[in-house]
């Protein structure tokens, strides 16, 4: 059984052996290479071919380096079986169960023949081992798959490169790469297509990223003109040895000459990852093979054990106390029975062998061993191996579910852990990343505020909420058309934009729905970032006409000297603001299909400015006097003086090189004398521009339509197409300068200086440029506010310039609040003006920094912090980061299911707690304890008042120092939200620094308790390994199931530590996926993976298990009752073939199929009714009372089944094996009828798995007992089974102790039925009772998209659980009929109506749909009696959004907010209390209302209050 | 296959109703309104069935005597107390005399039965060869390990039968007198000692070994009876087609009972005058008493039994259907009450919507 697929592995290429795993640990601490191409000493190999000179790897012998071959296999032909072995006995099991059928040999004890015992041991090894060796040969196969991948390696013989396969190249080879393709190994970058030396890669199959990277040539060899010659290489490098640090690389490369050069990061071509946007690259091999990175950071799969299983394993310790309890009761009894039979010289007693009789002792020691082997069934040996056949089913089918498929990414649910399916169904705890989890993580412009003024893009707003309706976008440009005159001012720009708009999105219009865009852009992978949804921004009109005009001006002024000063302080800043957005990034651009290529003309120098003299001669006229004359000469050497000199602006004499710059004409003729080009992208010729604006624009717009942006974070890219709406686009960047396109200025080239890239602790990135216009040197600073605003120039509020800065700055820092109370993300933009001292100054101290060795870092990030002061503040900028489709839906059944979710997020807090609101993780109505603390013991404080304020409840008691106000208008609300007990739990939000404070040994437990008591906790500003210690916390201190999921690097950590690790196989990419051990598309699979598949697989395995242990303690029981009446001589009367193989053969299979495909709800109803998840949480179908109901139940049974054939043949002439096969038959009806009643839906595979379960016991029963007369001693069955079935008494028999066996159990469970139903029952009864309403919301359920007719069905529905005791949660008690009064301004000041209790919603909905749906509106005319508590929730929430919003507008709650803020810096921190009823009531109003149609059953409650505070505005 | 990464929905799941678990499936729901047919039904079925089991259960006739010998009980307490401590046993009869007052209704099966008699006993269970049996004449020869200490005599030789069934075989024996009128003769009522074994172990399982010049003695040569037998196997009977391995008394013995009190088929009255059953009058049954039970406390009996379809007699059946049957009937009932207040209950509820 296992040589056949052993066999398999044969095509494994020759020469396999000959690479005999050379795994030894080299000496030293480095590594040195060489190249291959240097004629090894001594050895020269002429006749080797090509193939042959590949292998014949570092001839030196001294080195033996690993070469390129993957090899994941853990087995080879030879050492499968005894490593296979060697793993298998590590399970305790394997080894009981060896050790038993060891037992079986000795003869004074053995039961059975010695071999057959061995059988089922040998069985389960088997197919253990055979699926051990399909999985290795899968991976072989892929491993195989990957090592014959080609590539282009250089070769001596040839001279030239020719292609290899991946696992022929070895450290030291050279290997050239082209665009797309993917590394081979970690090489060494020596040589690159592109002139600067620079290759992108993207390195999404590494760390998701999808981003691309730059990597650069080693230094020194980027000088190369001609290409690089690996022959001429005689260089050697040292580097580290091989380690899985992805972000570390250090080296040097020792030239011939004794120079020595070092090696970084950014000179490593990983493994994995591909080269884009670059022709063709060279590289030497530095780590090969299992020596990349990529593969040491490779770590297999990993093996958890399901909380079910644990459980389940210690009742198997039960059954071994209980099969010990049997065997020691047996061996005493037989002790007895020999000592009592002694003496009597009875026939029956059989002496020793030599005629001595044996002693009582030793015959019970015997027996104790005997009794062992023959009751070895209690443990269940097929358990193991049918858990795992179960499991992977399970698996099977999760995958395979349509509805867990994902039509945009086109993929599906990956399970990657395959033996924690059932632990999906007992979550307690989920904690959920924010961003790419609960949110796309794609940026989508929204808002911004340039020079104080807000600009709402309230068609942009329009817009994205089009996206929301995916598929209706045939409509969707006419309101978008028609929306942008109602702002009123259109200019002609606006209008030709308008058109462009349409054309733009009409391209993508011709993809199709949405998810096809999306699929399409996923495709075309060369593009990170950019789904139609976050290209296409509609601009605000009043914005873009400020930017057109700046535009005009400036085209206009250009040639003049200060052509900024034209334009007013305000457009100034909107000039700047867009330039900034547009060139303040990393973003690439690219056209598609093509590597990038530089065909225009560059600098000859390198940027950025790398030296003194390099500053200098930028910097000085010199370059331009070869070009232009204009100027005058410039003493070089007074560079530092002349400041003022530089200000000097170029002349507009390079029309000439600029058309030809223009024309796109590739000029590789102007490269090789660099500097001609030089003042390449300076003003376009205006008088050009100004003839043929069509022209430009049309143009433009091609070139827009063809450019992709490439970025490193989705906000980047955000930023710059917003910036290309209005018409400020980025045409190209390059190492040393970056192309905008205008309208009428035409290409704008500014001069990149510098680009201090963004970092997380100074969380703002500049980049310095040289202006084209007024030849200044500016500093663009893009970072978080928080950091910004501290940096800005202090502004005196004595002139009048400082006050409107000052202004400027204050309303800015309004808006900044204002959107991140909306949810967005907010980025700064400031810039400085350098003067050419200061600059000088500058960079002198930072080339020192840059060229210093020992602290480099730390010295680039003073030099940029240095640069990254005395800013002005440009404006601001809101991106808004989209919720997933149907986060909130899947949130609010995850909470009915009793989930308690925990958004563990790096963001910051209010931009948090809005995405909470948004996915209704915060309700409204409820209240939020706000933890922020700057020390421990202020932390401690505020966790003892925390403490103190949850325990009394009442939120009037806590003291609230800073909001006298906000207490008041609390003090009414509090008690009537404490008095009902279904919810009043707060939310706790918390900080990161708090957090870290929290997560202290000594405040854990205070911090776990109140955690505990709320609703939901929100854990801002958190990192990495925060994350993963809250998961280690609450899993082990609360002992409960968790969930962690998440998309990003970030939460890999979390991930890897919860019980359950979910990634989100979305934007980010695989790493988080990789250490997952479920991976779903989108968030909102979460719901149907946990509720349904979870409870499925939960209820599906507990019950196969205690069907386990049922199954061999009624059949150990059978044996046991019969040493009563065989003086306990570990005799059996069940043939000893039935007994080993009933177990595996006979009454496994029916058990396997319920296992698989036994539903015991619906998983409609589950997914309605979202409670019955918690069945699975409190493990009510597997806890120990159950286990010992159940074992009860199985002595019971096999007393029937062994007493009443007892005395059904008491006294009859039948003989022992008869009898036994009477009672396996027997045995096996029971189990069949015993599973009958536990199987919930009877599919045809069900009866015929039932039918061939007695099928093949009779068959195999009447064959064996054919087969031959004297074999199989001692049991002898000849024709035992053919006598048997002759006799009537047989089935009657059958038939009687099988019913009387179920008689109790099918009892109880119809009166528990009837009397006591589960919830579990109840759920199955509504299918029963209305199984045609749920066919029509069937399909759609899952999708996320519930259409209209949705309402209706779940109502009904629940109105009718409501009838039950499943209707804990009170749920809908409304009518529609109530909706009048509720509108009546009495009826909302009396807060004990209960009509109040209406969802004015759908209310507003129905109103104009009641028409159209009068059979929809029936169902709801019943009005249910609502909970007490529910009648009194409502009002509370009601006059609470009344009182808030009659408190305060939106401002003034935004500066409270602050003042929040404002109190956690006086040390104490603050306990917040509110409810955010009224703050995002206008959002809200916005953002839902278009998306109504679409209401979701279960939202209705958590709207209510938002929806409350709408209408009582309304109606007041 | 004509999928690629490009094509539409490459990795979305095959929508079968199998795949998507959407097979049809049968929904039992367990409650008092379903069970309460189930329960009915069943129990009047098994009522009817116990009706019928427990009628013919009780026409069937049983005449049994208990001849163990323990002192008191009539002649047989002689020759178990001759056989007290002697081995071999001497021989002895005695006799057991009855009176039919009527017709004993035939077929009559002459069993007899011996309780406290372990042959379920695992060591004696296993201590046989049936191969040997078989008449394989290498197996003849070297008996199995199993067989020991019944393996090899004390000579050495081979033991055939070997093993501690074999050795304890069942060896009183008895015949059956009839004295039609009171004061007459005692006429010997024939039993019928064929066809008490199972067909196939009479003619396929057990096997004489091949006869060596016409002769079972000598196909037995250089083999051993087992210790307890006076006889060897070949001797055991003078029919040939009953002797050896394939005597029937023997091939019933082998065939070990389930339980420690068990019958094994003696013979059937089945000739002449008694096919129809045993006629009225007295009857004497003539006992060989060779086999000591009283020394481990066992019991031996002689049973005259009718037989009907069900085999012999044993009211437990009916018994055990009927009330089962009962149960059934009375949890049914327990089922109409819980299905009526339920009912109620459910009714009331929907009034209330």
């Amino acid at each position: 059984m296992e040589r056949e697929p052993a066999a398999a592995e044969e095509p494994a290429p020759p020469g396999r052996r000959w690479r005999w795993r050379r795994r030894r640990r080299r000496e030293g601490r480095k590594r040195t290479v060489r190249s291959n191409l240097m004629p090894p000493p001594g050895a020269e190999d002429t006749a080797a071919g090509a193939a042959k000179g590949a292998r014949r790897r570092q001839c030196g012998g001294a080195q033996h380096l690993a070469d390129n071959r993957l090899k994941t296999t853990k087995y080879t032909l030879l050492s499968f079986l005894p490593k296979n072995l060697f793993e298998q006995f590590h399970r305790v099991a394997n080894v009981y169960f060896v050790f038993i059928a060891m037992l079986n040999f000795v003869p004074a004890v053995n039961a059975f023949q010695p071999g057959l015992t061995l059988a089922p041991v040998l069985f389960i090894l088997a197919v253990t081992a055979f699926k051990d060796l399909w999985e290795d040969y899968s991976r072989h196969r892929s491993d195989h798959e990957i090592n014959h991948l080609g590539c282009l390696v250089f070769s001596r013989e040839k001279k030239q490169y020719v292609n290899r396969f991946w696992k022929e190249i070895h450290v030291g080879d050279f290997v050239r790469l082209r665009c797309n393709e993917i590394i081979p190994a970690d090489i060494l970058l020596l040589s690159s297509s592109d002139p600067d030396g620079l290759c992108h890669i993207e390195t999404a199959n590494l760390d998701g990223e999808t981003n691309l990277k730059r990597r650069q040539v080693v230094r020194g060899f980027s000088e190369h003109v001609s290409e690089f010659n690996p022959l001429t290489f005689t260089s050697v490098i040292e580097c580290e040895k091989p380690n899985n640090d992805l972000t570390r690389f250090r080296g040097c490369i020792i030239h011939d000459n004794g120079k020595k050069a070092g090696l970084y990061k950014e000179n490593l071509l990983l493994r994995g990852c591909t080269i884009r946007n670059t022709e063709a690259v060279v590289g030497i091999v530095i780590y090969a093979g299992h020596e990349t990175k990529a593969l040491l950071n490779n770590s297999g799969p990993r093996y958890k054990r399901s909380q079910l299983e644990r459980q389940m394993n210690c009742d198997v310790l039960w059954c071994v106390l209980l099969l010990v309890f049997m065997s020691l009761f047996s061996a005493i009894g037989h002790g007895l029975w020999v000592w009592r039979y002694k003496e009597k010289k009875s026939l029956f007693d059989v002496p020793e062998s030599d005629g001595s009789s044996l002693s009582p002792v030793t015959a019970a020691v015997y027996s104790f061993l005997t009794m062992i082997i023959v009751l070895q069934v209690l443990i269940p040996i097929s358990l193991y191996v049918s858990i795992e056949i179960v499991k992977v089913c399970q698996v099977y089918f999760i995958n395979q579910d349509v509805e867990l498929y994902d039509e945009e990414t086109d993929s599906q649910l990956q399970c990657r852990a395959l033996n924690i399916t059932e632990d999906l169904g007992q979550i307690q705890y989920i904690f959920s990343d924010k961003t790419g989890t609960l949110t796309e993580n794609k940026m989508v412009f929204r808002r911004c505020t340039v020079s104080g003024i807000e600009y709402s893009h309230d068609a942009n707003a329009r817009r994205l909420a089009k996206y929301q309706e995916a598929d209706s976008e045939e409509e969707e440009m006419v309101p978008r058309g028609s929306s942008l005159p109602q702002r009123g001012s259109i200019g002609s720009h606006q209008s030709v934009h308008i058109m462009h708009r349409i054309q733009s999105t009409k391209t993508h219009r011709r993809t199709g729905s949405r998810a096809e865009a999306k699929r399409a852009s996923m495709l075309s992978k060369h593009t990170a970032f950019s789904s139609p949804m976050e290209k296409d921004i509609a601009p605000d009109p009043k914005l873009f006409e400020k930017v057109s005009e700046c535009d005009r001006c400036l085209a206009v002024a250009r040639h003049q000297e200060h052509p900024l000063a034209h334009l007013s302080p305000e457009l100034s800043d909107v000039f700047d603001f867009f330039i900034a957005l547009t060139i303040c990034n990393t973003v690439v651009v690219t056209s598609p299909d093509q590597p990038r290529q530089k065909v225009r003309g560059r600098f000859e120098l390198k940027s950025p400015v790398k030296t003194i003299e390099d500053f200098l001669r930028r910097f000085t006229p010199s370059r331009l006097t070869s070009g232009s004359s204009s100027i005058g000469s410039l003493a070089t050497k007074s560079t530092h003086k002349s400041g003022s000199s530089f200000l000097s602006t170029l002349s507009n004499n390079s029309t000439l090189l600029r058309l030809e710059e223009r024309l796109g004409q590739p000029t590789p003729a102007i490269t090789s004398n660099g500097y001609s080009s030089g003042a390449e992208g300076w003003s376009p010729e205006p008088a050009a521009r100004e003839q043929e604006p069509e022209r430009e624009l049309e143009q433009a717009q091609e070139q827009e339509q063809e450019l992709r942006y490439e970025a490193e974070s989705p906000d980047e890219a955000a930023l710059v197409y917003a910036a290309r709406a209005y018409n400020c686009a980025l045409a190209d960047r390059l190492h040393d300068q970056v192309s905008v396109e205008l309208p009428h200025l035409g290409r704008l080239t500014f001069e990149l200086l510098h680009t201090l890239g963004f970092d997380s602790i100074r969380k703002r990135m500049s980049v310095v440029i040289r202006h084209p216009l007024t030849d200044e040197i500016y500093v663009y600073t893009k970072g978080a506010d928080s950091v910004i605003m501290d940096l800005l120039l202090p502004c005196s509020s004595d002139d009048a310039r400082g006050r409107h800065q000052k202004k400027i700055q204050s309303m800015t820092q309004n808006y900044l609040n204002l959107y991140a109370v909306e949810g967005l993300r907010t980025l700064c933009i400031a810039k400085r003006v350098l003067s050419k001292e200061e600059y000088a100054c500058w960079l002198q101290s930072h080339l020192e920094a840059e060229s210093s060795l020992d602290n480099r870092e730390e010295l680039l990030f003073q030099s940029a912090i240095r640069l990254e002061t005395n800013l002005h503040l440009l404006g601001a900028t809101g991106i808004e980061d989209r919720l997933q489709d149907g986060v909130p839906e899947t949130i609010t059944k995850l909470r009915q299911a009793g989930l308690q979710i925990w958004v563990l997020t790096g963001d910051k807090q209010e931009t948090a707690i809005n995405i909470a609101y948004a996915c209704k993780l915060l309700d409204h109505d409820e209240d939020i304890i706000t933890l922020n603390a700057e020390s421990r013991e202020a932390c401690a404080a505020l966790l003892d008042q925390c403490l103190h304020y949850v325990r009394s409840t009442s939120p009037c008691s806590t003291p609230e120092k800073t909001m006298d106000n906000m207490s008041v208008g609390f003090s009414p609300l509090g008690a009537p939200s404490t008095s009902t007990t279904s919810d009043p739990s707060p939310s706790l939000v918390i900080d990161g620094r708090s957090l870290a404070y929290a997560l202290e040994k000594n405040l854990e437990d205070k911090f776990l308790f109140l955690a505990k008591q709320c609703r939901s906790v929100l854990c801002c500003r958190s990192t990495p390994l925060q994350k993963s210690m809250v998961v280690k916390l609450v899993r082990s201190k609360l002992k409960a199931m968790t969930l962690a999921i998440g998309d990003g690097a970030n939460d890999v950590s979390m991930i890897q530590v919860a019980d359950v690790g979910v990634g989100i196989s979305g934007q980010e990419g695989m790493q988080a996926v990789m250490a997952s051990d479920f991976a779903v598309p989108r968030f909102r699979y979460l719901q149907r993976l946990l509720i349904v598949h979870g409870h499925w697989c939960y209820s599906r395995l507990a019950n196969m298990v205690l069907y386990f242990f049922y199954k061999n303690t009624m059949f150990v029981g059978l044996l046991f009752w019969f040493q009563f009446y065989c003086g306990f001589s570990a005799s059996t009367m069940i043939d000893q073939w039935y007994l080993i193989l009933f177990n595996l053969l006979f009454s496994s299979l029916p058990q396997l199929v319920t296992g698989v495909l036994d539903k015991d709800v619906p998983a409609y109803v589950l997914l309605t009714e979202p409670q019955l998840y918690r069945s699975g949480q409190h493990m009510e179908e597997y806890r120990p009372r159950t286990f010992w109901l159940n074992m009860a139940d199985a002595a019971f049974q096999s007393l029937v089944c062994f007493f009443v054939p007892y005395l059904a043949y008491y006294d009859s002439d039948t003989d022992v094996f008869t009898w036994g096969t009477l009672i396996t038959a027997i045995a096996l009806f029971t189990f069949l009828l015993h599973l009958g009643i536990e199987t919930k839906t009877w599919t045809w595979l069900n009866w015929t798995a039932c039918g061939l379960s007695i099928l093949l016991f009779f068959t195999v029963a009447l064959i064996y007992n054919a087969s031959c007369a004297t074999c199989y001693p001692p049991s002898n069955p000849y024709w035992t089974m053919q006598i048997l079935m002759g006799d009537p008494m047989f089935y009657l028999t059958c038939l009687l102790t099988s019913v009387t066996a179920l008689l109790p159990r099918l009892f109880f469970k119809a009166l528990q039925g009837s009397l006591f139903p589960t919830q579990l029952q109840l759920g199955r009864q509504f299918t029963k009772k209305s199984p045609k309403k749920f066919n029509a919301p069937k399909e759609t359920f899952a999708q996320g998209h519930l259409p209209g007719e949705m309402r209706t069905e779940p109502a009904e529905q629940k109105s009718v659980s409501t009838s039950g005791p499943l209707s804990q949660d009170c749920t809908l008690p409304v009518s529609w009929h109530t909706q009048q009064p509720s509108c009546s301004p009495e009826a909302s000041g009396e807060p004990s109506t209960v009509d109040m209790g209406v969802p004015l919603r759908e209310d507003t909905l129905l109103a104009g749909l009641s028409s159209q749906t009068p059979g929809s509106s029936m169902p709801e005319e019943a009005v249910l009696e609502g909970c007490p508590g529910d009648s009194k929730r409502k009002p509370t929430s009601t006059s609470r959004t009344t009182l808030l919003s009659s408190i305060f507008n939106l401002p003034t709650f935004s500066s409270l907010n602050w003042i929040s803020s404002l109190s956690l810096v006086s040390r104490l921190g603050s306990v917040l209390q509110f409810s955010r009823g009224s703050l995002q009531m206008d959002k809200q109003d916005s953002e839902f209302l278009p998306s109504a149609p679409q209401p979701e059953q279960d939202l209705k409650r958590a709207d209510h209050g938002l929806l409350l505070g709408a209408s009582s505005r309304d109606c007041s | 296959m004509t999928w690629s990464a490009t094509a539409r929905g490459a990795h979305q799941p095959d929508n079968t109703a199998f795949t998507q678990q959407r097979l049809p499936a049968w929904q039992p729901l367990l409650s008092a309104g379903i069970a309460l047919p189930l329960f009915f039904c069943a129990g009047l079925a098994f009522i009817g069935l116990g009706l019928g089991l427990y009628y013919s259960s009780n026409g069937i006739k049983e005449l049994e005597y208990d001849y163990t010998g323990n002192p008191g009980t009539g002649n047989c307490s002689v020759c178990a107390q001759a056989g007290q401590g002697r081995a071999p046993p001497p021989s002895c009869s005695c006799a057991w005399c009855f009176a039919l007052p009527e017709l004993f209704q035939g077929p009559v099966y002459l069993y007899y039965e011996l309780s406290n008699f372990y042959q379920n006993n695992r060591r004696y269970g296993v201590s046989r060869d049936d191969a040997q049996l078989s008449g394989l004449p290498s197996a003849l020869h070297h008996p199995v390990n199993e067989c020991a200490p019944y393996q090899l005599s004390a000579a050495g030789l081979p033991i055939a039968p070997c093993g501690a069934i074999a050795n304890s075989l069942f060896n009183d024996s008895f015949s059956l007198w009839h004295q039609r009128q009171p004061g007459g003769p005692y006429v010997e009522v024939p039993l019928d000692r064929t066809g008490i074994a199972w067909w196939t172990d009479y003619h396929v399982k057990f096997r004489n070994p091949p006869l060596v010049n016409g002769s079972l003695a000598l196909a037995f040569q250089g083999t051993a009876p087992p210790p307890n037998w006076p006889r060897p196997v070949y001797d055991l009977s003078s029919d040939p087609n009953n002797t050896g391995f394939i005597n029937q008394d023997f091939v019933v013995w082998m065939r070990t009972a389930a339980l420690p009190t068990f019958r094994k088929l003696y013979a059937r009255i089945r000739q002449g005058n008694y096919s129809a059953g045993l006629p009225r009058g007295a009857y004497c049954v003539n006992i060989i008493y060779n086999y000591p039970v009283r020394a481990f406390g066992g019991h031996k009996r002689l049973i005259f039994s009718s037989i009907s379809w069900m085999g012999g007699k044993n009211p437990f059946l009916g018994i055990a259907y009927l009330v089962v049957g009962s149960l059934c009937i009375l949890t049914g009932f327990v089922m109409l009450v819980v299905y009526i207040r339920y009912q109620d209950q459910n009714d009331e509820d929907e009034d209330e919507q």
